[in-house]
């Protein structure tokens, strides 16, 4: 690993200070991202802000029902949080279903938001990667892709984003508070993350001097009805082929309120916006979930190893929305 | 060159002083910020109990405590981990008592070549104080509820951050299991 510079930034302002003013700075919290990045020199910083000490590590309760979650609250306090369990258990379930134990207890909410992709492509030094180098190519369009994106890729990157918390947030219309230079702003979260186009290299449309400093979960009543399902090679300790987490309310039989998003399957967390819309309104049967799945992959494109996330996305859908309806507010 | 720990207002590169506090005894050291914990302990306090298997935390021989939490050390840089209790495996027992994770390992066979051991133990006695706070973990069938069944598939889920490449799990879920039922008699 290259050797930096190290500061601490004990609160948001000197932080964003810090970064503005030095070249080629990066912020660092738990470190689990970044240090093993650092280590394969894919990322070379020349100044590292450590931003662990700053006071935002708090989950707190909003007025109007809607929870703020701080960018320093780590992944495991997050996942075992009371409130959450209860009226979110699907964030609390895409948190456990990622990583380690130890893993969670480094991780942060704001560098889970920012982690970087598990593309083989652009951890390969040797390989050409249009994200970690722009305008070398891409290896993964004809190589072994089968952890690769069916939705939304370009001719220039097919990575995924790797996050499963990221999944739970965007079914949960969260919202990122971030501060820069001289100026606040909230990014809802399916704007935060972006599709890779011909600029792969910008992951997310947060600025370099800005910091997240929180994450707000509207009030979302029928979210206690909601879950995380998580697809692949291993039971524990692996990242997602496919995932899928949703909110489910029934009435009478019919769908009143619905979210889904799925993970796995693009350079974002993707909402499922097609399938919520055959959803909404209509009658919770198994007949609907099948055919909201298959609109929301009408767009998909395999490659040659990751076809079969087309159809394993479909039926993770049904299957996630058939237990919600089963279970119905039971949870 | 400048402090680490001047209220961020300025830049440590070169070596910096770095004060850990590792089983209860402060170790003063200078150090590149670049160097992790793992290293730390390993290469310049001499406690060599904490194992580097993968460096890029895909293994957990490196876990440590630090509060009373698990984690990686090899992604911990030293200098991040100021003004924190480490402890590692050299600092579990009480003086020559054995930890109750330690004997059980011993009894049941809880390893084979015992390079994982270290980071199995210091995971377990993080992973006795999290089910204890009623913590949930990724196969809890009632996320809500604090009162967890210590099940095998939990042990197994909760544990999945440490690999032993001996293949030893049999015996490590039963020292695991072993600890608990003797400290839940107690
Ligand atoms: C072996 C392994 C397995 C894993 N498995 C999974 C998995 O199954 N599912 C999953 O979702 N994740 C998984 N992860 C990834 C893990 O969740 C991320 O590494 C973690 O969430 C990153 O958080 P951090 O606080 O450690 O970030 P860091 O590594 O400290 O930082 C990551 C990035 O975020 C930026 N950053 C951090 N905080 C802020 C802030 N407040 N504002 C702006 N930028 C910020 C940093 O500058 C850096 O670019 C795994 C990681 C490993 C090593
Ligand atoms: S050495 Fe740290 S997880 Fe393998
Ligand atoms: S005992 Fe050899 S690696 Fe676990």
């Amino acid at each position: 690993m290259k050797n930096f510079a190290y500061a601490r930034a004990q609160d948001a302002d000197t932080a964003v200070q810090l970064i503005t003013q030095n070249q080629n700075a990066k912020f660092l919290s738990g470190g689990t991202n970044l240090v093993d990045l650092m280590r394969e020199n894919i990322e070379q910083p020349d100044h590292l802000i450590d931003v662990t000490g700053l006071p935002l590590a708090q989950v707190e309760e909003l007025p109007g029902g809607g929870v703020s979650i701080g960018a320093l609250v780590r992944n495991s306090h997050l996942a075992a949080n009371q409130i959450i369990r209860e009226r979110y258990p699907v964030l609390s379930q895409a948190i456990l279903m990622g990583a380690s134990a130890q893993i969670r207890n480094m991780a942060t909410t704001g560098g889970n938001l920012m982690q970087r992709t598990r593309c083989y492509y652009f951890y390969d030094t040797d390989a050409r990667c249009n994200k970690r180098e722009p305008g070398t190519g891409c290896d993964a369009l004809e190589g072994f892709n089968r952890i690769h994106a069916i939705l939304g890729a370009s001719d220039d990157c097919i990575a995924t984003h790797p996050s499963d918390m990221c999944v739970a947030l965007a079914a949960l219309d969260a919202t990122v508070h971030v501060t820069g230079t001289g100026v606040e702003r909230t990014i809802p979260i399916v704007e935060f993350h972006r599709l890779p186009e011909d600029t792969p290299q910008i992951d997310t449309n947060l600025q370099p001097d800005e910091l997240i400093t929180s994450v707000e979960l509207p009030a979302l009543p029928f979210a206690r009805n909601s879950m995380y399902r998580k697809v692949r090679d291993r039971a524990s300790y692996a990242f997602a082929l496919v995932s899928v987490a949703a909110a489910l309310e029934v009435e009478d039989g019919t769908i009143k309120n619905v979210r889904l998003a799925l993970g796995g399957v693009a350079h974002k967390p993707w909402r499922a916006t097609e399938a919520e819309k055959v959803l909404t309104g209509a009658k919770a049967d198994e007949e609907i979930f099948k055919r909201a799945a298959a609109e929301e992959l009408k767009a998909a494109r395999g490659y040659k190893h990751n076809s079969f996330k087309i159809e394993l996305a479909e039926r993770t859908i049904v299957s996630v929305l058939k237990t919600l309806a089963s279970e119905g507010g039971a949870r | 060159m400048s402090e680490t720990n001047s209220g961020g207002r300025e830049f440590a590169d070169r070596t910096v002083p770095v004060i850990l506090q590792i089983n209860g005894i402060k170790h003063e050291l200078q150090l590149e910020p670049r160097v992790s914990l793992l290293d730390a302990l390993r290469e310049y306090v001499g406690l060599t109990g904490t194992k580097k298997g993968c460096n890029q935390g895909a293994c957990g021989a490196c876990t440590v405590l630090v509060d009373n939490e698990r984690i990686n050390s090899c992604f911990a840089l030293a200098v991040q981990y100021q003004d924190r209790e480490i402890t590692t495996i050299e600092g579990v027992a009480h003086s020559d008592q054995l930890h109750a994770l330690q004997a059980a390992f011993i009894e049941c066979d809880g390893f084979q070549c015992g390079y994982c051991t270290p980071g199995q133990i210091c995971s377990a006695i993080a992973m006795f104080e999290e089910f204890k706070q009623g913590a949930p973990s990724a196969v809890t069938e009632h996320l809500a509820e604090t009162e967890i069944e210590f099940s095998e598939a939990e042990i197994k889920e909760r544990m999945s951050g440490n690999l032993c490449r001996c293949g030893a799990y049999v015996g490590i879920v039963e020292a695991i299991r072993e600890a608990f039922d003797k400290e839940a008699a107690r």
